[in-house]
């Protein structure tokens, strides 16, 4: 008996519509966020995260409504985030059908709202998000989706965020998004055994066996992809089945 | 037969109430002394903090008549926090008295392994079970918690291992309680919450 390795899609969302780019620019769109929902609960995803990555930049409303549309769909765990700054914005995001909520800006201009989110939510609630890119031979978070460095150690970082309250890290490694090239195992690892908190391994899926490296190689306790299941590139049961062969623990449906 | 669900602002109320809505069950939301004495079946959701639960259940006058709901035999799941609210106390609210339907206290599980305990985990079957009943021995449940009961005196059906063996599902007559969450764990979650409501129906026919 031990806790299964989680496979999440992820649905970076304009607010609306999923859209997909490549190292966060070059967005085109990628369907609706409640029908792609609807088909990952079914095909055994073992949660979903819903990003708006338009929020930092321009507060959208209409989120919290493809929130609802898409938690309807789900007999499985939701995560939802983009410009949450206070409090009362995580509450909304929670209120509308998320089970987390996730920083990242906000919490790199004021880390002490990772302890209030905490102290009102609970940890398991609050996911901290970091965008990691390879600066020199250290890993550097940058904001803003992804727009702005910040000049702050993304492993130092993660650290400081778990103690601050957070209960989980979404890793993403802005060199590997929607490049295909496989996870950042280096940078997966360096925080995964730093923290004491579940880390999500995010940036640069393919193939199964970059999944299965991302556990096993980057310590990931989970690993979100987007473009290559709404793609369908990847099938969720045919992976699974897969890492099950090479013996990571993982969740079967079918 | 409607199922009451006790409502305390930080419950995930629609999430339960969607999946009790899939199985075609009519759900009310109860949050007076008066609704909790009433109800046929409670469920008692959870998530958030063990103090403030208590503290709103206190404010709100619902801690005597949830227990006496308990005494009295009504049908009642709690989940999550809400099992851990049938114990004494908590490490994570220390001198918050809980409902002390089980007499030990919830702590803290030790930081050997990676906590919150996050995802989906298998359980281990120490008796018979009514809401485990017809579940595959190795099905998959989800949890997120950080601080667990290690043991519900004789109470205990189910036991999973992360960081420390801790209880995650008791059962004592119509009192039910899971540490995982039945609304978020996909087709065996709805079987776990189908067999509490068929347990329930078949109490108030009798």
């Amino acid at each position: 008996m031990t806790l299964a390795r989680r496979i999440i899609p992820c649905l970076d969302t304009d607010g609306e519509r999923v859209v997909k780019g490549v190292n966060f620019v070059n967005l085109r769109d990628a369907g609706d966020p409640a029908e792609l929902a609807a088909r990952y609960n079914k095909e055994g995803a073992d949660e979903l995260v819903v990003l708006d990555i338009a929020a930092s930049r321009d507060h959208r409303p209409t989120f919290l409504e493809t929130i609802r549309r898409v938690a309807a769909q789900l007999a499985i765990p939701l995560t939802a985030g983009g410009g949450v700054a206070t409090v009362d914005e995580g509450r909304a995001i929670l209120r509308a059908g998320a089970d987390k909520l996730t920083v990242n800006t906000a919490a790199l201009k004021r880390p002490e709202l990772l302890t209030e989110l905490a102290a009102e939510f609970g940890s398991q609630a609050v996911v901290l998000a970091i965008d990691a890119k390879r600066v020199g031979n250290r890993w550097e978070a940058f904001v803003r989706g992804g727009h702005d460095p910040t000049g702050c150690d993304a492993v130092a970082w993660a650290k400081e965020g778990a103690s601050r309250g957070a209960g989980e890290i979404l890793l993403t490694s802005m060199d590997r998004d929607g490049t295909r090239s496989g996870f950042d195992l280096t940078l997966t690892c360096a925080v995964s055994t730093a923290v004491g908190v579940p880390v999500i391994a995010s940036g640069g899926a393919d193939a199964p066996g970059t999944f299965l490296d991302v556990f096993v190689d980057g310590r990931a306790d989970a690993a979100l992809a987007a473009s290559i299941f709404h793609d369908s590139i990847q099938g969720l049961g045919e992976l699974k089945h897969f890492l099950a062969g090479k013996g990571v623990p993982v969740r079967l449906t079918s | 037969m409607k199922i009451s669900l006790v409502e305390y602002d930080a419950g995930n109320l629609p999430s339960v109430e969607r999946a009790l809505a899939r199985q075609g069950l009519e759900t009310e939301r109860v949050a007076t002394p008066e609704t909790i004495r009433a109800a046929e079946a409670l469920i008692l959701p959870g998530v958030g903090h063990f103090g403030q639960l208590m503290r709103t259940l206190g404010t709100r006058g619902l801690t005597t008549p949830l227990r006496e709901a308990i005494d009295h035999g009504t049908p009642l799941l709690g989940i999550c926090l809400g099992l851990q609210a049938l114990f004494a106390e908590s490490d994570e609210a220390p001198g918050d008295a809980g409902l002390n339907i089980f007499g030990s206290r919830v702590v803290a599980l030790p930081p050997t392994d990676k906590l919150p305990h996050m995802g989906w985990n298998q359980l281990r079957r120490v008796r018979p079970s009514v809401l485990l009943e017809g579940i595959p021995a190795d099905a998959y449940f989800y949890f997120a918690h950080t601080f667990a009961a290690l043991n519900a005196d004789d109470a205990a059906v189910a036991l999973c291992d992360h960081a420390a063996p801790f209880v995650a599902a008791l059962e004592r007559g119509n009192l039910f309680a899971v540490q995982f969450h039945p609304e978020k764990s996909g087709e065996m979650g709805a079987r776990v919450l189908a067999n509490f409501v068929a347990h329930a129906r078949a109490g108030s026919r009798s």
